[in-house]
């Protein structure tokens, strides 16, 4: 559903000539086959195009060869080989990222870990889980329900995305403001540097020696490390949730409500907006019970005691009567709770039935200028003549705007891009970043430029080094060329569109 | 970028002079931490000349404050808004700096629960080894672009970069609070709060020492008191227990004094030793006292170095010499291999000639 467009260095990596690529495959493919059983590599077309691409549809790449490795043994041989010819590696988990970090590399191996699922341990006292890196994160959750335990990093794919893309990624969802990111909750990674040599991450104990490595593997989008097994903090199952469902007749007054309540001195468990737009689309699709017109909606979440949530709710329910809400309901019961979020939960399905295509941002800016944004972004609905629906994580200021577009009209696709690329750098003048938790991949590439400067690109680069000196890990991905950037700012200051918005896409 | 400008611009070209001559610095807040890490060498650069005012947003849960500020006043700064910095960071003296406190990366009693200084670091702006001024993460909870280098710097000891002024995610002051003192074995201690800890309660910090499980609860009123019904105990009145976290935090209760003792006239050595939470009590020889339910256990001993780190590593930690005359044996756990490599390429990417804190962290780095 998504859409941009690709930059010149995967695009020159796309194209070489057809036979020295087949010829770089049959080396490929004979040195991995001495360590992967053939059922294990896949390299003709047919068999490589569910890999071609992951939730980032619009960019799509035949890898060189697909190795789905058994054990550990034969990831460490595949990296080992790999590094040992120069060829790229892209680890890969379920393919759900948003931003095409797992977009394959046309003369690389993608590494597919999804069989690795196996739940190591659940160590209730302890309250941890060591997991295979692919294991889906509401799998995580399930089994821990058992212990009275859960998993709190909760992103929208979570049926599906696995926690070795999580970690690769640092995965939000709609719980972080009190429970934190993926980083928050991981304890220790163990894994392999490029060259295929086992590493660890963290540790068991709540710190380890000498510089914090494990902040920057999580949300490395693979670049750093492979990831294999990841040890998660688990907590006790809140026995009790409520969520508030507040209208407002105005967008500024529910972005005011949202700083009320954190002013208030309460942290809720989750807390969501919506504007119109995307009120009256959800409520199309899930019949949640949402007020048509209000101009915004917030879900605020309580969890914790029956004691604590009761309090809480009381307090809030004031804190939004007092910012003006139009109607308010608290709800009564788990169906209702979870009537009220089947609105919010299906907006991305909601969108997609309203338009044929649409682009998520996911930049994130500071709370206070919530309003400023909805109403900026009002303004380019009119200017760039499309629509936008908006869905936005208020309590961390991490928003979503899903603009509504059809991919086969190419003047709405460049309108579509540049109204995207003006909600990132209106993000990043805010004092915000572009992306909130659907990573960098190649989607973001130049808005990096325009979120740091060349001395910070290039320290993100010796970084890349000091982990892949031979930089195999994913290249091309997340850190931007100088070229790029500069690329970026030409094009940009002159027709005000995205770079290469003309090339054809596949 | 906040207030600090005037200091910047000349630590900057004198970072920018000392990498064109080789010259090492020793880069220093308020020295309240000068005992931790290796031994501190080189010219002495005072990073409080980078003081000013903290730019505080409530309701943005955030500040941002300049290096050279004292802790202590941005804690005052953020309590007349009813926040705090929710890992508790350790003083040790009064003098202690925001940009000391980001270096050597610790967190006090609170951390079990709170999460540590790292988890709640968002942005810093760091002065390069060539003197070059960066930003990495920022003002906003949720932010994925880019590696997280920020956080990388919490707990660097300053062999990275000079820090110049960093954001925080700062936090409501608990509605309520209560301190609870049980009479124990640490083995009872540490069952007793592992069980407690998988159920849903306000526990917040916990300490062992000498028969005595010492556990504090914060939340809201109702969970507090709830807690306070169901797990029992003897309530500690509110001001001895604030001095007894306080004296907890800047290891200025008893413990440490005995330590600081032992330090003195024994040739004892107080270690840190970073555990899972749940691994046995290690019978190591000596004065123990043990936080973060389990998870932070501070002994002071005379025992061979080599002895607390095998033992400690067994168990699946790594133990630190925190304060000792003598440090031949290196103040942190050594690396294995592959991460010693990565921590040697990851200085050159920082200080290219190897002037910040050479050797703070480890030597040779």
């Amino acid at each position: 559903m998504n859409a941009a467009t690709p930059g010149a260095e995967l695009l020159a990596a796309a194209a070489p000539p057809g036979a020295e690529r087949a010829r770089r495959r049959a080396e490929v493919v004979a040195a991995l086959g001495a360590a992967l059983p053939a059922h294990a590599l896949l390299w003709q077309r047919e068999d490589t195009v569910p890999y071609e691409c992951d939730g980032l549809t619009a960019y799509r790449e035949q890898p060189l060869v697909v190795a789905l490795p058994e054990s550990e043994a034969q990831i460490a041989a595949v990296l080992s080989i790999c590094h040992r010819l120069g060829v790229p590696v892209v680890a890969r988990g379920a393919g759900t990222g948003l931003s095409g970090g797992a977009l394959p590399n046309a003369l690389g191996v993608t590494l597919s870990l999804a069989k690795f699922n196996r739940i190591v341990a659940i160590d209730a006292k302890a309250r941890t889980a060591t997991v295979q890196c692919g294991v889906r994160n509401l799998a995580i959750s399930e089994v821990a329900a058992a212990f009275g335990l859960f998993y709190a990093p909760d992103p929208s794919s979570q049926i599906a995305c696995t926690i070795g893309g999580n970690v690769a990624e640092n995965s939000g969802g709609v719980h972080c403001l009190k429970y934190g990111l993926t980083l928050h909750n991981v304890l220790k990674v163990r894994g392999f540097t490029a060259e295929g040599e086992g590493v660890e991450f963290g540790s068991d104990a709540l710190d380890a020696a000498g510089l914090d490595l494990l902040s920057l593997i999580v949300g490395s989008e693979g670049m750093l490390a492979v990831i294999f097994e990841v040890t998660v903090k688990l907590l006790p199952r809140p026995t009790a949730a409520r969520c508030i469902l507040a209208s407002f007749d105005d967008v500024v007054k529910a972005g005011d409500a949202v700083a009320a309540i954190i002013a208030a001195g309460i942290i809720p468990a989750g807390l969501e907006m919506m504007d119109a737009p995307m009120t009256a689309a959800v409520e199309d699709y899930v019949h949640a019970g949402y007020d048509l017109d209000a101009a915004a909606i917030l879900l605020c979440e309580s969890d914790g005691t029956p004691h604590e949530v009761e309090h809480e709710v009381a307090r809030m329910v004031e804190v939004l009567k007092a910012s003006g809400a139009t109607r308010l309901a608290a709800s009564a019961n788990e169906a209702e709770r979870l009537k009220f979020w089947s609105g919010r939960k299906n907006a991305f399905p909601a969108s997609g039935r309203i338009s044929p295509d649409y682009m998520c941002m996911d930049s994130t800016i500071p709370r206070k200028c919530l309003a400023e944004m909805l109403v900026a972004i009002g303004e380019m609905t009119s200017r760039h003549r499309l629509r936008c629906v908006n869905v936005f994580h208020a309590g961390d200021g991490n928003l979503h705007p899903l603009i509504l577009y059809d991919a086969n009209d190419t003047d709405q696709l460049h309108r579509a891009e540049a109204f995207g690329a003006e909600i990132l750098e209106l993000s990043v003048a805010m004092g915000g970043t572009v992306t909130g938790e659907h990573g960098v991949g190649v989607e973001k590439l130049s808005s990096m430029c325009v979120q740091f400067s060349p001395a910070e690109r290039e320290q993100m680069l010796t970084v890349k080094r000091a982990f892949d000196p031979a930089g195999l890990l994913n290249p091309g991905k997340v850190i931007p060329t100088l070229v790029r950037c500069a690329e970026y700012g030409k094009m940009h200051v002159k027709r005000g569109l995205v770079a290469f918005a003309d090339l054809p896409r596949f | 970028m906040i207030s600090t400008t005037s200091g910047l611009a000349a630590l900057a070209q004198r970072i920018r002079d000392a990498a064109a001559s080789r010259r090492t610095l020793r880069i220093r807040g308020g020295g309240s931490k000068d005992f931790y890490g290796e031994e501190p060498s080189g010219e002495l650069v005072d990073t409080r000349v980078l003081d000013g005012a903290a730019e505080h947003e409530p309701t943005e849960l955030v500040v941002t404050a300049p290096a050279g500020m004292s802790v202590a006043a941005l804690e005052a700064q953020l309590a007349e808004r009813g926040q705090c910095l929710a890992f508790e960071p350790p003083h040790f003296t009064p003098g202690s700096t925001v940009g000391g406190m980001i270096a050597a990366g610790l967190s006090g009693p609170a951390r079990a629960r709170a999460g540590s200084l790292r988890d709640h670091l968002l942005g810093v702006s760091l002065l390069s080894g060539s003197g070059e001024l960066m930003h990495f993460g920022g003002r906003v909870i949720k932010n994925v672009a880019g590696y997280d280098v920020s956080r990388l710097v919490a707990g660097s000891m300053g062999i990275l970069g000079v820090i110049v002024q960093a954001s925080l995610k700062v936090l409501p002051k608990a509605e309520a609070e209560a301190t609870l003192r049980f009479d124990m074995k640490p083995g009872e201690a540490l069952a007793a709060l592992h069980s407690w800890g998988t159920l849903p309660l306000p526990l917040d910090a916990s300490a062992w020492w000498n028969g005595n499980l010492v556990v504090r609860l914060r939340g809201s009123a109702a969970a507090v008191d709830a807690a306070s019904a169901q797990l029992g105990g003897d309530a500690i009145a509110a001001a001895a227990a604030g001095r007894f976290w306080l004296g907890l935090r800047d290891h200025s209760d008893p413990f440490f004094d005995a330590a600081n003792e032992a330090i003195e006239h024994q040739d004892a050595a107080l270690w840190r030793l970073s555990l899972p939470q749940t691994a046995p009590l290690l019978a190591l020889a000596g004065d123990e006292l043990i936080e973060w339910h389990g998870g932070q256990r501070w002994l002071a001993t005379s025992l061979p170095a080599a002895l607390v780190r095998d033992a400690t590593s067994a168990a699946g930690g790594h133990a630190t010499l925190f304060r000792g005359r003598d440090k031949s044996a290196g103040a942190f756990a050594p690396l294995p291999a592959p991460l010693r490599l990565i921590h040697e390429r990851l200085k050159r990417a920082f200080d290219p000639v190897g002037i910040l804190n050479p050797g703070r962290l480890y030597r040779g780095l």
